[in-house]
């Protein structure tokens, strides 16, 4: 199925360039950027570039989940936590990352660190976001049900908090995923030193190589597909007895 | 050997000297409301027993039976099991709720070990102890399953082999079988008497059903009041059930269990 409409959007993507009014350098066919694909894949600088921009977006989203988890956790479980935080939290969400992603790069002097700080801020809260929602439906009974059985603090973390959160926990996980690509894109945009997805994008759109831009945005979301997939396969790992429905 | 005291604003109470459960004036207080819910609550129940305590919905029932499992402290008076207060008892008590509770992430076995998981036991002698109570509860054959695969009656089972697989001295139900459906429920009723002859465990029961009461317990309590309304309750009647054991559910046609269930009836009315 999923191939049947693959194919029907290629046709559809010729069909259109062929007999649309579009010039070859604003739309490029299915053709052209197949072979613009086989130019930079041959040639190494799409896997340079890609390389260096997953080398971004993943200690991005590792840092990213490093810290929402026990930020997350201290919120969900301390009210007087989240009363102080979180109004700051939901604001800084209000402000487009792109928008505060140039003063990053004035603040912090490494080209590399920039980029991954902005991939960690994209990742962030939508990760936390999850964590908070996951320990808030460990219902409260199972609770009783642990502090009845006397167990510790830390029993409680580990036999009952974790694994009841960590379904709603991957799910976020599945979506800072994602999210880490566009993370890092938008950090090589306004860091645009010389490598990078983001920079071939760039340098492509200033050529009017739309062919280029097309690859690199196939690209993106090829990384984008894999890094889903990869969280999903961690998923059917952990979370097994789901399956069992 | 009983022993009777007389307590100011207090009914006559009898003290058993072998009682097991016991709880002298017990006031609880909600203090986020803050809310009177129970007042003057005094028990007594002697080692193997069978409680079962009846009353109107939202009286405060729940909050007696978390009371003496120790997951809240009463405002006044005190309440202990085996002469320890609830909340330090040595030996966990079992506990089963009306939803099963059970873990969906952990097998039929797995969360029949936890309690025992807990305690730091995992040597073959607890493992035969899972094992042994799984047969109990006449689930040979589900080790492996997951609650989600399980009928809502064989989940209830399993919490029930959870609660009474580290031998707690007592047991404590919260509407048990309030959720599974009528003949379920029955046929769960029988189960459970079975397995606390089986074991030396005290039973302390909340349930809405009132044949359910008389067929299961020694001894039935009534709770009266209405603590929404300014009115904490109390345990208002005290019903000892003289029918023969082992019950059978045939019993319930008889005018004996008649008599009972409509004293019953008549108190929580009252």
């Amino acid at each position: 199925m999923v191939l049947v409409s693959f194919v029907g959007l290629l046709a559809g993507w010729h069909l259109l360039v062929t007999w649309g009014a579009y010039d070859r350098f604003i739309l490029p066919g299915p053709v052209d950027v197949w072979r613009q694909l086989l130019i930079v894949g041959g040639d190494g600088r799409l896997l340079k570039h890609s390389l260096i921009t997953i080398s971004e977006l993943l200690p991005g989203l590792g840092i990213g989940l490093l810290i929402a988890m026990p930020l997350g956790y201290l919120l969900a479980k301390s009210s007087l936590a989240e009363r102080l935080l979180s109004p700051y939290l939901i604001a800084s969400q209000a402000i487009p990352v792109i928008a505060i992603a140039p003063l990053l790069t004035i603040w912090v002097r490494s080209t590399y660190w920039a980029r991954v700080l902005v991939a960690v801020l994209v990742v962030f809260f939508p990760i936390l976001i999850n964590i908070i929602a996951g320990l808030r439906a460990v219902p409260a009974e199972l609770y009783e049900l642990m502090h009845s059985l006397q167990a510790t603090r830390r029993q409680i973390f580990t036999k009952l908090e974790i694994p009841a959160a960590l379904p709603i926990l991957l799910a976020g996980l599945k979506v800072g995923a994602t999210l880490s690509v566009i993370g890092a894109l938008v950090g090589e945009f306004v860091q645009p030193k010389s490598q990078g997805l983001g920079y071939l994008l760039v340098t492509a759109r200033y050529q009017f190589k739309t062919d280029l831009v097309f690859v690199v945005l196939i690209t993106l979301s090829a990384i984008a597909l894999v890094m889903y997939g990869l969280v999903a396969l961690l998923e059917k790992r952990l979370l097994r007895w789901q399956a069992s429905k | 050997m009983n022993v009777a005291f007389i307590i100011p604003h207090s009914s006559f109470i009898i003290f058993q000297m072998d009682a097991f459960l016991t709880a002298v004036q017990v006031e609880y207080i909600f203090e986020d409301g803050p809310l009177h819910v129970l007042t003057d609550i005094s028990l007594s129940v002697p080692a193997g027993a069978f409680v079962a305590l009846v009353g109107p919905s939202g009286v405060g029932k729940s909050t007696l039976l978390r009371l003496i499992a120790g997951l809240l402290r009463p405002s006044a008076g005190q309440i202990s099991i085996a002469n320890h207060p609830a909340h330090q008892s040595p030996n966990p008590v079992g506990l089963v709720f009306q939803r099963d509770n059970l873990m969906p992430w952990r097998t039929v076995t797995e969360n029949v070990r936890l309690p025992l998981e807990l305690q730091g036991k995992n040597d073959p002698s607890a493992r035969r102890r899972v094992q042994k109570m799984i047969d109990l509860v006449g689930l040979a054959g589900f080790e492996q399953n997951y609650p989600a695969q399980l009928s809502g009656g064989m989940a209830q089972r399993v919490a029930l082999a959870r609660a009474l697989v580290h031998e707690p001295p007592l047991l404590l139900l919260d509407e048990p079988f309030g959720a599974l459906d009528a003949l379920t429920r029955e046929r769960m009723g029988q189960e459970l008497l079975r397995i606390w002859q089986a074991m030396p465990v005290t039973v302390f029961m909340v349930t809405h059903s009132i044949s359910e009461a008389v067929l299961l317990a020694d001894e039935v309590l009534v709770m009266g009041g209405d603590p929404g309304n300014g009115r904490p309750a109390a345990i208002t009647h005290r019903i000892p059930i003289h029918l023969p054991r082992p019950r059978q559910f045939q019993m319930q046609s008889a005018a004996e269990f008649q008599r009972h269930a409509a004293a019953i009836r008549a108190a929580i009315q009252q």
